[in-house]
């Protein structure tokens, strides 16, 4: 099971003095914290990309490309790449670099965008959301298992004869997971390939995701590419820990309440009680997070939100370190135990060769 | 059969409550009804919060799943500045704008003059109508001085138009086909959905 962050980029001001970090410095504590999620053991950093304020992360393979460069392990993801306003065939590119550059350790996370404008900003309608989303894709999944492609679709123009570079790293694609908060058709896409699922289960009540992760695994399972329990999914969270339970509620507190996205709103005590998040000792986050497998099945990779509200980077820095040191150690452990011999973990580079390799003919 | 009474009354007591209750009973003399009231005064935190969050709380799931599951539906709320509350209409909004299409929906208002009851022609029911609701033809409006006399040459009493507006929602719901449970969501097929697109392959 991969354990990791993954951040929306937002530049808040901190309620608490007041002071808002610049661009620059947001950006380059995106990095720190990559850098940090590898240290403290982490597996994965994904970002988010956005192209408006205030956010900063327009650009998730350039951002991932430094990260690369200045890390061994840490596998390297977005959250998301919006499939439905980006060129499929910019994407092909841009990631299949990023494959050459981080010798394999990346994988993309597709879904559709966080505000209606970003469509016409990108001279696309949202009504065509989700036919963006299925034919962009299957352009995509065609451009990196095809040299040469001929194409013609709704929404770009035909290629004819197009190879798009460089191919993927040993041909082998980056493995692809599709999120989606609310679209029954992106599981229904996620199962027909045999891709990865990821709910962002952070911000609304659990139900609402498993209702969607359960589709796409019976789905997975009808498409032929095991049983339901052996898809591949994965599972936001959101937490704020303290080694004293009061001391992280009164610390999250302001951040709360005046948060993007659910400030000025319920109380942090009804939204822990509605939704995934946690604000507790680390003891709260493992048995919260535990809990998760009983909702959704035996799952592949979880993410945790951690840096987003306005909180210094000084504070996410030591969220990581107990992250690292006190939660996901005995979530990998209990995790591992009675986990089904079937569920295979998340895919990667390496094993997605493997099986390539298994499976090409002799001599070949 | 359902009834659900959904009041946006303020007050305690709330004449809109009570023109509420009024109108059940009426139609419970009709129909074989279980009645059941929410006050949307118990859930107006609940309704703010779920502009800010995004989703409802179990308090006001319970309630949309009232609404949802009922046979039909007594709508009753005060008119503020020329139209419905603000909370009664923000009640609908966090609806599914499905939830209610073909339902059987009685209209009904108060206001402290009967110069705002046309406010239930021209703000409640194109809200009802959007909704595809289908709303009885009767709406019952009660100014203050209807629950003192309030008939003249011209207009029946709030009693007689209560007794012509329950009879409308009975007749519809009487002639209302019982309703088996929900079809589970139906999966568009991957396959549909490409070939929607026409790809050339």
């Amino acid at each position: 099971m991969q354990f990791g962050i993954f951040s929306v980029g937002d530049v808040t001001t901190d309620p608490t003095n007041g002071r808002t970090p610049t661009e620059n410095e947001r950006i380059k504590a995106m990095v720190t914290i990559a850098l940090k999620a590898e240290e403290v053991g982490l597996d994965v950093f994904a970002t988010g990309e956005h192209h408006n304020p205030p956010f900063v992360p327009s650009s998730p393979t350039t951002m991932l490309g430094y990260i690369a460069a200045r890390t061994e392990r840490l596998q390297l993801s977005t959250a998301t790449t919006l499939i439905t306003t980006n060129d499929p065939v910019k994407i092909a590119e841009d990631f299949a670099m990023l494959q050459h550059l981080a010798d394999g350790r990346v994988d993309v996370m597709l879904g559709r965008g966080n505000t209606g404008p970003v469509y016409p900003w990108f001279g696309q309608d949202i009504r065509q959301g989700i036919p963006l989303a299925v034919e962009n894709y299957a352009l995509l999944h065609k451009l990196w298992r095809e040299d040469v492609v001929d194409w013609e679709g709704r929404f770009r123009t035909p290629l004819q004869g197009f190879t798009s570079t460089p191919r993927p790293l040993d041909g082998v694609p980056p493995f692809v997971w599709h999120g989606s908060i609310r679209s029954p058709e992106i599981a229904e896409q996620a199962a027909y390939y045999g891709d990865g699922f990821f709910a962002n289960h952070i911000f609304w009540p659990k139900e609402h995701f498993m209702r969607l992760i359960s589709l796409y695994r019976q789905r997975y399972a009808h498409y032929g590419h095991g049983t339901p329990e052996q898809a591949v999914v994965g599972l936001g969270g959101q937490v704020f820990m303290r080694k004293n339970s009061q001391d992280a509620v009164r610390e999250f507190r302001p951040y709360f309440d005046v948060a993007p996205v659910y400030g000025h709103g319920p109380s942090l005590e009804e939204f822990m009680a509605e939704t995934p998040l946690t604000v507790g000792s680390p003891q709260q986050v493992i048995d919260r997070t535990l809990e998760f497998r009983e909702f959704f099945g035996d799952y592949q990779r979880q993410l945790f939100l951690m840096d987003h509200a306005g909180l210094p980077l000084k504070t996410v820095l030591e969220q990581l370190d107990l992250l690292g040191e006190e939660v996901v150690p005995v979530l990998r452990k209990e995790f591992a135990k009675d986990r089904p011999a079937g569920v295979p973990d998340a895919p990667t580079h390496a094993s997605l060769l493997a099986a390539r390799n298994d499976s090409a003919p002799v001599g070949a | 059969m359902k009834l659900v009474v959904v009041t946006a009354g303020l007050t305690q007591p709330s004449s809109t409550r009570l023109l509420g209750d009024r109108l059940a009973e009426a139609v419970a003399q009709r129909a074989e009804v279980e009645v059941s009231v929410i006050e949307l005064r118990d859930l107006a935190v609940d309704i703010a919060n779920n502009f800010v969050t995004g989703f409802a709380n179990a308090r006001l799931r319970a309630a949309i799943e009232a609404v949802t599951e009922a046979d039909a539906l007594v709508a009753v709320t005060p008119i503020f500045s020329g139209s419905y509350s603000g909370l009664f209409k923000s009640f609908f909004d966090v609806i599914d704008n499905t939830a209610l299409a073909g339902k059987p929906v009685l209209i009904a208002a108060t206001g402290g003059t009967a110069r705002h009851s046309l406010a239930l022609e021209h703000a409640l029911r194109p809200l009802f109508a959007y909704l595809r609701a289908v709303v009885v033809p009767t709406a019952v409006y009660a100014a203050s001085e209807d629950w003192g006399g309030g008939r003249d040459a011209f207009t029946d009493g709030l009693g007689e138009r209560i007794a012509r507006a329950a009879q409308e929602l009975a007749d519809l719901l009487l002639r209302r086909a019982p309703r088996g449970p929900e079809p589970e969501a139906e999966v568009v097929p991957f396959e549909q959905q490409l070939a929607a697109l026409r790809l050339v392959e």
